[in-house]
């Protein structure tokens, strides 16, 4: 795709489309954070940058943008992990972490209205402080709500409530001939026409540019308790998660680390974790409305963990036990980036009862490949993240190593019958690991996709095909 | 060695709001849970028994409903179990409520070694554990934030003062009263849950106690009244500094080092 030059006349026009130019920023105001994302695998700086603050504004941009064939990156907090708001072919970047108010919290029809630069703290707390309760909760608490919808976000609740699609009711998106849409609506059931909303989520900002998002609340449950599970070995705990998933049971979420991810969570917050006594853990969480009512469901959770060979099962019951345990989870990322030099990584979804077989090929292929992996994940709804570390492996070994690490990573996922991504995206790093696991009918149906809804390919180029 | 600790069950909720016309504490909620620093003290027992053996017994003042703490004890480790609990003790202040606590630690007798946490989340006075080693006369350290050494006969213990750093080496019998973060509190095991549920817990009154006088106990034994309780004053204080990023990231530094803030 040939697009045109980014010139001191388009930077004219799109000081002159904004209310106040100092949000148009150029040369040496753009900072160099919006040349990458978290990972840094993909960079490139934006020729530009917008803090839009109104749909308007973003639609004014984009038409003469498309007018022009410039490119446009839409970008919020920055958190994602592939490459999808790096600015790949240069052009404008579209950063909409000003939008970031919560419009209405209505609690009539338990939803609540924000703009897409909202962070999901901010949303939880707001809906929180009104006994509400937004289920999505991926660990990155500091990334936006538009972002999320974007990368359809999944999280540590998904086992019991499912992932960001399951909250979206309405978004307000202006598409890339600058035209204002809304798709979907504040409706509990729809059976008209094709879910165009549905498309939006997991998009990547490719499709259009979400300036406004109504979302589905629940009642906030008044308790939580999380069970600590050590296990003798990761096989046995990771052998356990399908058990509780066919005895009915419904935790919330279900989770896997072992003791080398721990401490490297308890040095980078400089806290203890709770227990150390074995190698492998599982964590798994439930809620409801009394302390009473939690026990009766988790009783036969924990029988069947001890039937399976737990250790012991330990009980956290309060905030300050919870934080123990759910911040060093939450730290896992970050902790493992600073335990080495640089890193990788892949998000592969498998279906739940392979857990444990990839599980087992991760931790083999570290020895094959001769590269430091680490893994932790959501072991009840098959998404493992697995962290390729460089540490001390010169550039060219390293380039090799994590390449052959990741294809093999990849290929055994498809061979389960997994996906590339269960929640951080293609964007820009995954794209040759879709292609090769996707049939080229389904991508063809995604480029005419992308055809009817930017037909200049302006918006995101360079992403997920 | 026998050790004893000293537990109390609070509202579950940090979140206490006072009614500012009435100014009567405004819990939300009915959850209760154990004194966050209570935790610690019976971390620091727990990890003392593992290396010198012996029992641990967790004492609490309060109603019926506070047995929820000291079968969490259990879950977490502690041997044995006494609950205080008589309407004569009811409204006690930290004077009557050390008196009760040594009355039944004086009880149980044979004692080496008394923890409490530095202070509860619901009252923050942090006077009851040096209050009962003054009852029971024996030495006392307070803000023990590390244990350096365990014999036979003593404990060597590291103090964080506001200003100092104090090393005492205390010879049983003591009470030490312990910081948070001394050690990171286990979590209640499930197993010893269900191993000690049908475990008895001694229940006493105020008719076990060697001294019967109810003067000296709960309310009337209290030499403290509760004039007024208020919110503090918010204040909106706030600073807006201009410049450039290096003399800003200094200014910076330099009020949160005068602040103490690192």
């Amino acid at each position: 795709m040939n697009y045109k030059a980014f010139d001191s006349c388009d930077l004219d026009f799109i000081r002159s489309a904004v209310s106040d130019p100092a949000r148009v920023l150029f040369g040496d105001a753009l900072a160099e954070e919006y040349s990458h994302d978290e990972l840094g695998g993909a960079s490139s700086r934006p020729d530009v940058v917008v803090q839009i603050v109104s749909a308007r504004e973003a639609s004014a941009v984009m038409a003469y943008a498309n007018t022009q064939h410039i490119p446009v990156t839409p970008r919020g907090a920055g958190t994602g992990l592939v490459g999808a708001s790096v600015a790949m072919a240069h052009g404008i970047m579209l950063d909409t972490t000003l939008m970031n108010h919560i419009l209405e919290i209505d609690e009539d029809n338990l939803t609540v209205t924000v703009e897409p630069g909202v962070l999901l703290m901010e949303l939880a707390a707001a809906v929180e402080a009104q006994g509400l309760f937004y289920p999505p909760d991926p660990g990155e608490k500091s990334a936006t709500i538009g972002g999320n919808i974007s990368t359809n976000a999944g999280g540590m609740r998904a086992v019991k409530y499912g992932v960001t699609r399951d909250y979206v009711h309405t978004l307000e998106v202006v598409l890339p001939n600058g035209k204002i849409v809304e798709f979907g609506g504040k409706v509990a059931k729809s059976s008209s026409g094709y879910a165009l909303k549905d498309l939006m989520v997991g998009s990547e900002g490719t499709l259009g540019l979400i300036t406004r998002a109504t979302l589905r609340l629940l009642p906030l449950p008044r308790k939580t308790i999380s069970l600590l599970v050590p296990f003798p070995t990761m096989a046995q705990a990771i052998r356990t998660v399908p058990v509780i998933v066919r005895s009915r049971a419904v935790p919330t979420a279900i989770e896997f680390m072992n003791r080398n991810v721990i401490e490297d969570a308890e040095n980078y917050l400089g806290k203890k974790f709770p227990d150390k006594q074995s190698d492998a853990y599982l964590l798994l969480k439930f809620d409801g409305e009394t302390t009473e009512e939690i026990e009766a469901e988790y009783e036969s959770v924990a029988q069947i963990c001890l039937e399976q060979g737990a250790l012991d099962v330990l009980i956290s019951d309060t905030e300050e036990r919870d934080e123990t345990i759910w911040k060093a989870r939450g730290a896992f990322l970050e902790a493992i980036k600073g335990s080495t030099t640089y890193m990788d990584e892949a998000d592969m979804v498998v279906p739940r009862k392979s857990v444990g077989e990839m599980v087992e090929y991760l931790h083999s292929l570290s020895e094959a490949v001769g590269i430091r992996i680490k893994s932790f994940g959501h072991a009840g709804d098959g998404n493992l993240h697995a962290y390729i570390l460089k540490d001390d492996l010169t550039e060219e070994q390293w380039e090799t190593r994590m390449h052959q690490a990741m294809d093999l990573i990849y290929e055994k996922a498809r061979a389960l019958g997994g996906h590339v991504s269960g929640e951080h995206g293609i964007g820009w790093a995954k794209k040759p690991y879709l292609k090769d696991s996707v049939p080229e009918e389904n991508l063809e149906l995604m480029r005419g996709i992308k055809h009817a809804f930017d037909p200049n390919w302006i918006l995101n180029p360079g992403k997920i095909f | 060695m026998h050790i004893v600790v000293c537990i109390k069950q609070v509202p579950a909720s940090n979140k206490v709001d006072v009614d500012p016309v009435t100014g009567v504490l405004k819990r939300s909620g009915t959850e209760s849970k154990m004194n966050p620093y209570d935790l610690y003290a019976l971390e620091t027992a727990l990890r003392i028994r593992e290396q010198a053996g012996g029992e641990i017994t967790a004492v609490t003042m309060g109603p019926d409903q506070a047995r929820t703490v000291l079968r969490e004890a259990f879950a977490m480790g502690a041997d044995h179990g006494v609950l205080l609990s008589d309407r004569r003790f009811a409204g006690a202040d930290v004077l009557a409520t050390s008196r009760a606590l040594s009355q039944a630690i004086r009880r149980l007798g044979g004692f080496d070694l008394i923890l409490t946490g530095k202070q509860t989340t619901d009252g923050d006075t942090a006077q009851v554990g040096p209050e009962i080693s003054e009852w029971l006369n024996i030495p006392c350290a307070a803000n023990v934030r590390g244990i350096e050494q365990l014999r036979e006969g003593d404990i060597t213990v590291r103090m964080e003062l506001p200003d100092a750093v104090e090393i005492s080496r205390i010879a049983f019998p003591c009470l030490l009263s312990v910081d948070k973060d001394i050690f990171m509190p286990r979590l209640p095991s499930y197993l010893r849950k269900k191993a000690s549920a049908d475990r008895e817990i001694t229940v006493w009154s105020l008719d076990d106690m060697s001294d019967t006088d109810p003067e000296h106990y709960g309310l009337s034994g209290s030499p403290t009244q509760v004039q007024r309780i208020f919110p503090p004053e918010p204040h909106g204080d706030r600073e807006l500094w201009t410049g450039d990023a290096p003399a800003l990231t200094q200014r910076l530094f330099d009020r949160l080092s005068d602040m103490k803030f690192i």
